[in-house]
């Protein structure tokens, strides 16, 4: 009885990771859907999101919902920014060229958050409730069931969007085709410039909420890594493939990080991927990619 | 014996059937041509034959052997070569580097006496090339571009040095798909003289996807035509003309004297 | 363009240097590295053996990357399988160091195949991505398999003996380093005269019609990791033999990251691009430093913002270079030839 009541404790915890995973996954798959870019600079933009709430609520002292609204502008503005300095000069190279280039602007962007506030771990002001939580006999952490909410509440606005907003129908229909999306008169930029720019916010966001998990510092960064694997297991161009994917792998993670030891978290995470890769490259729910001679 | 022989080829891409129990063959030493209009599964016909798509049934035979079985490489090893519709030359290569890989199946060097360029490594690089010189780059006459890298040249060179890539494999059966589109008269003019002294100097039987009626008509023995996946006629270039399956294909619905002129590769026509 | 001398024959045309203007600045080169250690105090002579290191290690990612387009994030962990053979068989053999040497390049070469074979399913980015997998579970095994690497700890190594003497400084290791990685770099600039280099770059550029063609592409993916690994361990156990300490954090990812920056910044797909990048980006840092010391007589604690203005001076040569001069130093470097070939007649 105690067995159950303790692995549903770490599984449900697993899912407050999951779903913040799900979360990033989401702005992940929609800059690729959009732009076709592989964007492993995610982590780094998520990271530099809490420092920036970290900046305004601990730094200039402001009301955290403010600082809250002013990071997740800043994090959609550093989205645009990225998308018009560095990305749409590479359109058209080779992939493999400007998956490259987010590499180093992740360390761009490592380098400036450790010149402004060094690489020391910080605290960051609390924002989400902090009541334990008992679902009847089992509790949760209050920080990951507050961002699971979050992440799902968010997430349901995004697909809602996407679904009827005009914005998001341009999104989805260049995704689809980009020639065609021209020809309708969708302003085609623009959309990559939305989506990088909702990315960035939906990853400043998720920074936030892990930063109040996790803590803050530049080793935030890292969750990138996982997401990375998070969306290839779903398949990359998917948004729900990356949410299934995004809640298996909190899930998994936290398993293996409670009954085989905390080294073994990510250890299991890329074995999978490493399969997945091996199986079915194209992941759970992704288009495979077709070639012609 | 056929040198060359497809049999029952059926493809399909999720709903679209490409092929439809394709029968062709290609004479020993001959020259065959495919045609059909756009769209009609010519392609698809060579990339089954060379291995690169998997037909759902139907077998391709080489000199007598089933080679429906292997991969792409072993295929090539065993004498089959081609061009590309799409030109699909190494980009970040020279010609003469192109026109040495076309001679990647006929070598042997290995790891260690590659990289220390030793004895075995280095006769056979010069060997090879000593060979294309002769062989293959005089012969086409692109001797003035060796050292150029590919991608600067003119279109129609560009089919020219992958004709030469294929000629460096000293296959046994060459198919070429397309090798004229897009040229200018000079250049189609060249392109067919070399091809028949292709077949005259290097005993290779031709098999050849082209549009331009004219081309097929001088230089091919057989013709077969493709339309909608499916063989609708085979035989001797003249014959074939004539066939009024072949012209409806073409024309779909017209004015058939029109299409009777633009099939012979007249003059004024597209 | 200079007039070349009439070509004897097709073997002097297939040669490595193909004109005595090239063989001479070879010599001139060969001699150069052979007077240094006589100019050089032991800090140039430290930099010249890391840069050695770093151009075998970038010259393998570069067979692999930059030559046969798999992009790859796990140079680094075979750098320390290699680094960790290395060290093993130094505590617990004794044996002379260049069979350490071999087996853990020959280790590594192992490792960089089996982790390659994901490139027989997937590519590009798909394949740069199995590779940071790669990297995480190598990492996790020099951390976790205590009783061979010692963990956290970490294992020393002494320096490797040659005649009785210890090459222990830079000055001595110098003879050592310099000598294997011309050899390696000659190898690899070898390799691209024959088939096999060949049969690299069709599958960058082209890998199914590279296939169509006649070649295996699984057979050849596979050779460029263990190319590019047996590299990377021989790099790894010279850098073990060099610092004469190890442990899990000394090959981590950003090192890998800081490998393929190099061969960015040199020039993908040139042996002289692996050679420029890797010697631009060991010196970047040091030039860093040399810059920050400058500034600490104003700035408090000019030493603290070191290790940062790295991190982003390091991303910004990775952007830079690939917005602006994508072909690297090595173009850089042939544009500044042809100018002075043409200089008299330029208009
Ligand atoms: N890889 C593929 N996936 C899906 N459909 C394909 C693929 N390759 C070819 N097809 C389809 O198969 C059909 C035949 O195409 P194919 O390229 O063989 O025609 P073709 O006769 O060579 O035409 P063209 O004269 O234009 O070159 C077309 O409908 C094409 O869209
Ligand atoms: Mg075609």
């Amino acid at each position: 009885m105690q067995g159950l009541i303790e692995f549903i404790e770490i599984s449900l915890t697993g899912l407050g990771m999951g779903g913040l995973y799900a979360l990033t996954g989401v702005a992940f798959v929609l800059i690729y859907k959009a732009t076709r870019v592989i964007n492993l600079a995610i982590g780094e933009m998520l990271m530099v999101g809490a420092y920036l709430f970290f900046g305004l609520a601990a730094g200039l002292a402001l009301p955290w919902w403010l600082a809250i609204l002013f990071a997740l502008a800043g994090g959609g503005l550093l989205g645009l920014l990225l998308e018009r300095a560095v990305i749409r000069p590479m359109l058209g190279e080779n992939p493999i060229s400007v998956f490259m280039v987010t590499i180093g602007l992740g360390s761009i962007l490592v380098g400036l958050v450790e010149l402004i506030w060094t690489a020391d771990p910080r605290r960051l002001p609390q924002f989400l409730p902090d009541e334990p939580i008992f679902l009847g006999p089992v509790f949760v952490f209050p920080e990951p069931f507050w961002s699971f909410v979050i992440a799902a509440a968010v997430i349901g606005v995004f697909v809602l969007l996407f679904r009827y907003w005009r914005g998001g129908v341009a999104l989805r229909a260049t995704a689809l085709d980009q020639g065609a999306a021209y020809a309708m008169g969708i302003n085609v930029p623009r959309v990559y410039a939305l989506a990088w720019m909702l990315a960035g916010m939906i990853a400043a966001g998720a920074g936030m909420l892990l930063g109040s998990i996790a803590g803050l510092s530049p080793a935030l960064a890292l969750f990138g890594l996982t997401v990375l694997v998070v969306v290839i297991v779903g398949g990359l161009d998917s948004v729900p493939g990356v949410l299934l994917a995004g809640i298996l792998i909190g899930w998994i993670e936290s398993l293996a990080g409670s009954y085989l030891g905390g080294e073994y978290e990510h250890l299991v995470t890329f074995a999978l991927l490493l399969v997945v890769l091996l199986v079915r490259p194209w992941g759970l729910f992704g288009t495979p990619e077709v070639e012609r001679l | 014996m056929q040198h060359l022989e497809v049999r029952e080829l059926s493809l399909a891409f999720g709903g679209v059937q490409a092929l439809r129990k394709v029968s062709i063959d290609a004479a020993r030493g001959g020259i065959t041509a495919v045609i059909g209009p756009n769209g009609a599964g010519k392609t698809s016909l060579f990339n089954a034959i060379s291995g690169f798509y998997r037909p759902q049934a139907g077998s391709v035979w080489l000199d007598g052997e089933d080679i429906s079985a292997l991969k792409p490489p072993r295929r090539a090893a065993l004498g089959l070569a081609r061009t590309f519709q799409n030109i699909a030359l190494f980009r970040g290569m020279t010609v003469l580097d192109n026109i040495k890989l076309g001679a990647h199946v006929r070598t042997r060097t290995g790891l260690l006496s590659a990289l220390w360029y030793l004895g075995p490594a280095r006769n056979e690089e010069i060997r090879i090339r000593e060979e294309i010189e002769r062989r293959v780059i005089d012969f086409l006459e692109i001797d003035h571009i060796r050292r150029q890298p590919v991608a600067s040249l003119p279109y129609g060179l560009q089919k020219r040095v992958e004709l030469a890539r294929a000629l460096a494999m000293q296959p046994k059966v060459l198919m070429l798909d397309e090798p004229v589109a897009g040229m200018n008269r000079e250049e189609k003019e060249d392109m067919a003289r070399f091809i028949l002294d292709v077949r005259e100097q290097w005993d290779v039987t031709v098999l050849m996807v082209e549009h331009d009626m004219g081309m097929v008509m001088d230089i091919c023995d057989h013709v077969h035509v493709l339309n909608f996946g499916e063989v609708i006629a085979a035989g001797k270039p003249a014959e074939v003309q004539a066939d009024p399956e072949v012209i409806r294909a073409y024309l779909g619905a017209g004015d058939a004297e029109t299409l009777r002129r633009r099939i012979r590769g007249e003059a004024g026509a597209a | 363009m200079r007039i070349g001398s009439p070509k004897q024959s097709y073997a002097a045309d297939e040669a490595l240097f193909r004109t005595p203007t090239q063989w001479t600045w070879f010599g001139i080169l060969l001699v150069s590295l052979a007077l240094y250690p006589f100019m050089a105090d032991q800090y140039w002579l430290y930099l010249a053996c890391l840069i050695s290191i770093n151009i075998i290690s970038a010259t393998g990612l570069n067979i692999l990357t930059g030559y046969t387009g798999q992009v790859s994030l796990g140079q680094a962990a075979f750098m320390g399988v290699g680094a960790y053979t290395v060290a093993w068989l130094d505590t617990h053999t004794g044996a002379p160091f260049f069979v350490n040497l071999l087996a853990g390049a020959g280790m590594a070469t192992v490792a960089g195949v089996i982790f390659g074979l994901p490139s027989l399913r997937v590519k590009g980015l798909y394949l740069a991505i199995a590779t940071i997998a790669a990297s995480f579970i190598l990492q996790f095994v020099f951390i976790n398999w205590e009783s061979v690497t010692r963990g956290m700890r970490g294992m020393n190594i002494d320096p490797p003996q040659v005649m009785g003497t210890a090459l222990a400084d830079p000055d001595q290791f110098y003879w050592l380093v310099v000598p294997i990685m011309v050899v390696m770099v000659l190898g690899a600039a070898n390799l691209f005269r024959t088939r096999i280099g060949r049969a690299f770059i069709a599958i960058r550029d082209r890998d199914i019609s590279a296939s169509v063609l006649g070649i295996h592409l699984p057979t050849y993916k596979l050779m460029s990791f263990a190319i590019a690994s047996f590299y990377a361990g021989m790099a790894g156990g010279l850098w073990a033999y060099f610092f004469g300490a190890i442990n899990p954090e000394s090959f981590p990812l950003l090192m890998s990251i800081f490998l393929l920056a190099a061969i960015i910044v040199g020039g993908m797909g040139t042996i002289l691009g692996g050679i420029l990048g890797a010697i631009f980006m060991t010196l970047t840092p040091e030039a860093l430093r040399y810059g920050v010391d400058l500034l600490s007589p104003f700035i408090e604690d000019a030493s603290v913002i070191l290790s940062p203005v790295r991190t982003m001076v390091f991303g910004l040569l990775i952007v830079g270079f690939l917005l602006f001069e994508p072909h690297g130093l090595a173009e850089i470097w042939r544009r500044v030839r042809r100018f002075f070939h043409l200089w008299p007649f330029r208009n």
